[in-house]
């Protein structure tokens, strides 16, 4: 049967034909689909959860895998930097059950905050990690991912990257879901307590271990070499072997070595493709993880081979490769021609800038414009985080001073606090950020005794990933309602000293709250709640009367709701964007912004 | 068979369902077929592009610069953005409305739709068509995807059956809506195949 999916579909059903017993993951792009499409495919008898957490989804694996059963786990590139505690151990450690832990990478990066190389934390860890190029092949590589994994006892890493995720093809699905069959925890405290005794004696074996499946996978059968060349070589991985071939493939004298598993290197392969080559040029985006090999591959066998890459300045280091750099590499190191048959585009007229904005009518645009107010004569520091709202650093609202990762917001607006005694220190969290890593923020704020307001933006969902469900929504991923997490009750058992939840839209209470907490000392928190305009859909349409708009254009400039539009020189709401939430006519100074009757 | 199709717009415009649905028809009538989109930040009113590969020779998810036989563009300003893409001898389909963001209105120099849709005449074989005003017929602009569907298979340049693609906006669409989407796909195969022989 043929189906056609996205990249991260074919990684999902490649692990439902593996018998995955149990998936966890933390939504995070590009690798939040390969959750979502488990829950769409037949399943009975998978556990699947998105967890709190990477490090909470890497943990709930990890005792999946001691028990024999077949355990995934996804995350974005960043995730795996908060589940690197557990994935270290566990890495010295091993598994019984196969174990496999998708880490998407993001070059260029598109919507990440680091370009960071999961191949380097496979080496940092000593596991493997495979790199598929295209959705077909990730569908077999996970599966082949699986076996290894259960075949030398380690988890293993699995890391697609943005183009491979959100790339579409049709997929052979060969095998229907049957979850394998496992044995269950056999206790053994010698094998499964960490001890420094048997890190000690573990390291030693893994080394071992490595430098056999180093030649295991140089028989894999994912790496390929094409082409006739015999002087000049690339070596290439995942997506960037894909666009090497596509430059490649009217060419004949350029010999293309692709490596599928980066860490252990399979030298034994590499070697014998090299065999008579004098210059390789290698592709490969983040960091220069396969052109190191090569160099120490030569060193150590004494090979009389120029390689090119990154490290003399032939590859660009930061940013995604695409056909066209690599034609240009190509063209100025092997003094190729190769070219497009592009029109010319010169004296191109300039064109808009259209960079990412909150959606009309989404609350989080409301909750900054009133802290906004509150704080107006104020010095005071706005210290924001993961999620959708770190769109609120755009103008004209410009409420995002600091972003830095998952939770550091709450903890920021500690350290601003601390320096910069009078002013006043906001933090802004999202409601699934909040669980993931806030919770340990507010606690350290309260024992810390800092004097921060905490602005919780709760959405009820996840948005900026695609609307996932989070402990505060009461529906979790085995299609169960559960209880809803209450997030003014955490809060107050922690110990805020004022928790107060408001309506975003309520414009002047939501300020006069905001300016009451101004005045306490300590941590308090002000929950925003209004649900996330993506899910609730609301109908209502708000209208501007040009018999009472004075054009002092007051709603365009400190709002930026991107419904609000200039007409011929007059504002107008653009009736298909409008949500109705209203704000804009709370703001216009003479009335003007009304909601439409219905007729 | 092998071709190339980019689809670009603006976030929302519902781009990623017109490429879904040429890449389904392609599928379904045997081709090999390959897409990629723009997910994540970026569709957050942003630029979003779509790239719809049909063949056996296609590797990369992207389209290369100047590979693409079609540009279908939703919006002037993203079609002049995108058209590195297309090749020499390639065609440029495109909506003649811009969608203007605020920041550019409250420029006194905006751009205008009508330079964009001039840079592109001139440099290629081109369908213009105002979707929007098409679209608006149908009290809603969310079938203005499915009306662009319908401009480019009335064009005559998508090279795929008309029945087959009718057959899948009918699976893609929800079930109450199939009749007044397929009336929009009509209505701007209609308008296609008049611009392509005037």
């Amino acid at each position: 049967m043929k189906e056609y999916v996205m990249g991260n579909g074919a990684i999902a059903l490649g692990a439902l034909a593996a018998g995955v017993n149990l998936a966890a993951g933390y939504p995070g792009t590009p690798s939040s689909e390969i959750i979502e499409t488990l829950s769409k495919y037949p399943h009975e008898g998978l556990h699947l959860e998105w967890s709190v957490n990477e490090k909470a989804a890497m943990e709930v694996a990890a005792a999946a895998a001691y028990s024999g059963a077949r355990a995934l786990v996804t995350m974005k590139q960043v995730g795996l930097n908060v589940a690197s505690d557990p994935l270290m151990s566990l890495a010295y450690v091993g598994v019984k059950g196969g174990m496999v832990i998708v880490s998407a990478d993001d070059p260029g990066p598109i919507s990440s905050q680091t370009e960071q190389d999961t191949r380097r934390f496979a080496d940092f860890c000593r596991i493997p990690v495979f790199d598929p190029s295209s959705p077909e092949e990730a569908y077999g590589m996970i599966q082949d991912a699986f076996e290894y994994s259960e075949k030398y006892k380690t988890p293993v890493l699995f890391r697609p990257t943005t183009r491979v995720c959100h790339a579409y093809a049709a997929i052979d699905v060969n095998k229907g879901y049957e979850p394998k069959k496992y044995e269950g925890f056999v206790k053994d405290s010698k094998k499964w307590v960490i001890f420094p005794g048997l890190s000690y004696r573990n390291h030693g074996l893994i080394e071992e271990r490595n430098v056999r499946i180093g030649k295991d996978m140089s028989d894999y059968r994912y790496n390929s070499v094409e082409g006739k060349g015999s002087v000049r070589a690339v070596a290439a991985s995942g997506i960037s072997y894909a666009y090497a071939r596509e430059c490649l493939k009217d060419i004949d004298d350029i010999r293309l070595i692709r490596v599928a598993v980066s860490y252990p290197f399979p030298d034994d392969f590499v070697a014998e493709a090299l065999d008579g080559i004098k210059e390789v040029l290698c592709f490969e985006e983040l960091s220069p993880y396969i052109e190191e090999q090569l160099l120490k591959l030569a060193g150590r066998k004494h090979l009389d081979i120029d390689v090119h890459g990154k490290l003399d300045g032939s590859v660009p280091h930061n940013g995604e490769l695409s056909v066209e750099i690599i034609k240009s590499v190509l063209n100025k190191v092997y003094g190729m021609d190769l070219s497009g048959s592009q029109a010319d585009l010169t004296d191109m007229p300039d064109l808009p800038v259209r960079p990412p904005v909150l959606c009309a009518g989404c609350p989080h645009r409301a909750s900054f414009y009133a802290v906004k107010q509150a704080a107006k004569g104020r010095e005071a520091f706005y210290c924001g985080d993961i999620g959708c709202y770190t769109l609120g650093n755009a103008m004209p609202l410009d409420m995002v001073d600091t972003c830095l990762c998952m939770g550091a917001g709450i903890t920021m607006a500690q350290g601003f606090d601390h320096m910069h005694k009078d002013s006043v220190s906001f933090a802004f969290v999202g409601d699934s950020t909040f669980f993931a890593s806030g919770m340990t923020g507010v606690v350290n704020a309260v024992y810390n005794e800092a004097d921060i307001i905490l602005c919780v933006l709760d959405n009820s969902t996840t948005a900026m990933t695609g609307h996932q469900p989070h402990p505060g929504t009461g529906r979790n991923m085995m299609g169960n309602v559960v209880d809803k997490i209450d997030i003014a009750k955490v809060l107050e058992g922690i110990g805020v000293s004022r928790v107060v939840t408001v309506d975003p839209f309520e414009l002047d209470r939501s300020i006069e709250v905001i300016k009451e907490c101004m005045e306490e000392k300590g941590v308090k928190a002000v929950i925003f709640k209004s649900p996330c305009i993506a899910i609730s859909r609301p109908s209502g349409k708000y209208a501007v009367d040009p018999d009472k708009c004075i054009n002092c254009k007051k709603c365009v400039r400190e709002i930026g709701c991107p419904a609000i539009t200039l007409n011929d020189g007059c504002i107008t709401i653009d009736r298909s964007q409008c949500t109705g939430c209203g704000l804009c006519s709370q703001v216009c100074p003479v009335g003007a912004i009304n909601e439409e009757q219905i007729k | 068979m092998n071709k190339d199709i980019i689809i670009c717009g603006v976030g929302g415009q519902g781009t990623v369902l017109a490429s879904k649905i040429i890449a389904a028809a392609f599928s379904e009538e045997g081709h090999r077929v390959h897409s990629a989109e723009t997910i994540g930040m970026a569709q957050r009113g942003g630029s979003v592009v779509s790239h719809v590969r049909i063949g056996e020779e296609a590797f990369s998810p992207l389209i290369p610069y100047g590979n693409a036989d079609i540009l279908l563009g939703f919006e002037p300003a993203e079609a002049v953005r995108n058209l590195k893409y297309l090749k020499k001898d390639g065609t440029a389909i495109v909506n003649t409305t811009a969608t203007m963001p605020v920041t550019e209105a409250l420029k006194e120099s905006g751009y205008s739709a009508d330079k964009m849709t001039e840079y592109i005449r001139d440099r290629y074989e081109t369908v213009f068509v105002d979707a929007d005003e098409v679209a608006r017929q149908f009290g809603s602009n969310k079938f203005f995807n499915i009306v662009m569907l319908g401009v480019a298979a009335g064009s005559g340049r998508l090279g795929i059956d008309t029945g087959i693609l009718e057959e899948t906006v009918r699976r893609n669409v929800p079930a109450k809506y199939a009749d007044i989407n397929l009336e929009a796909f009509r209505k701007g195969f209609t308008t296609g195949n008049a611009v392509n022989h005037n």
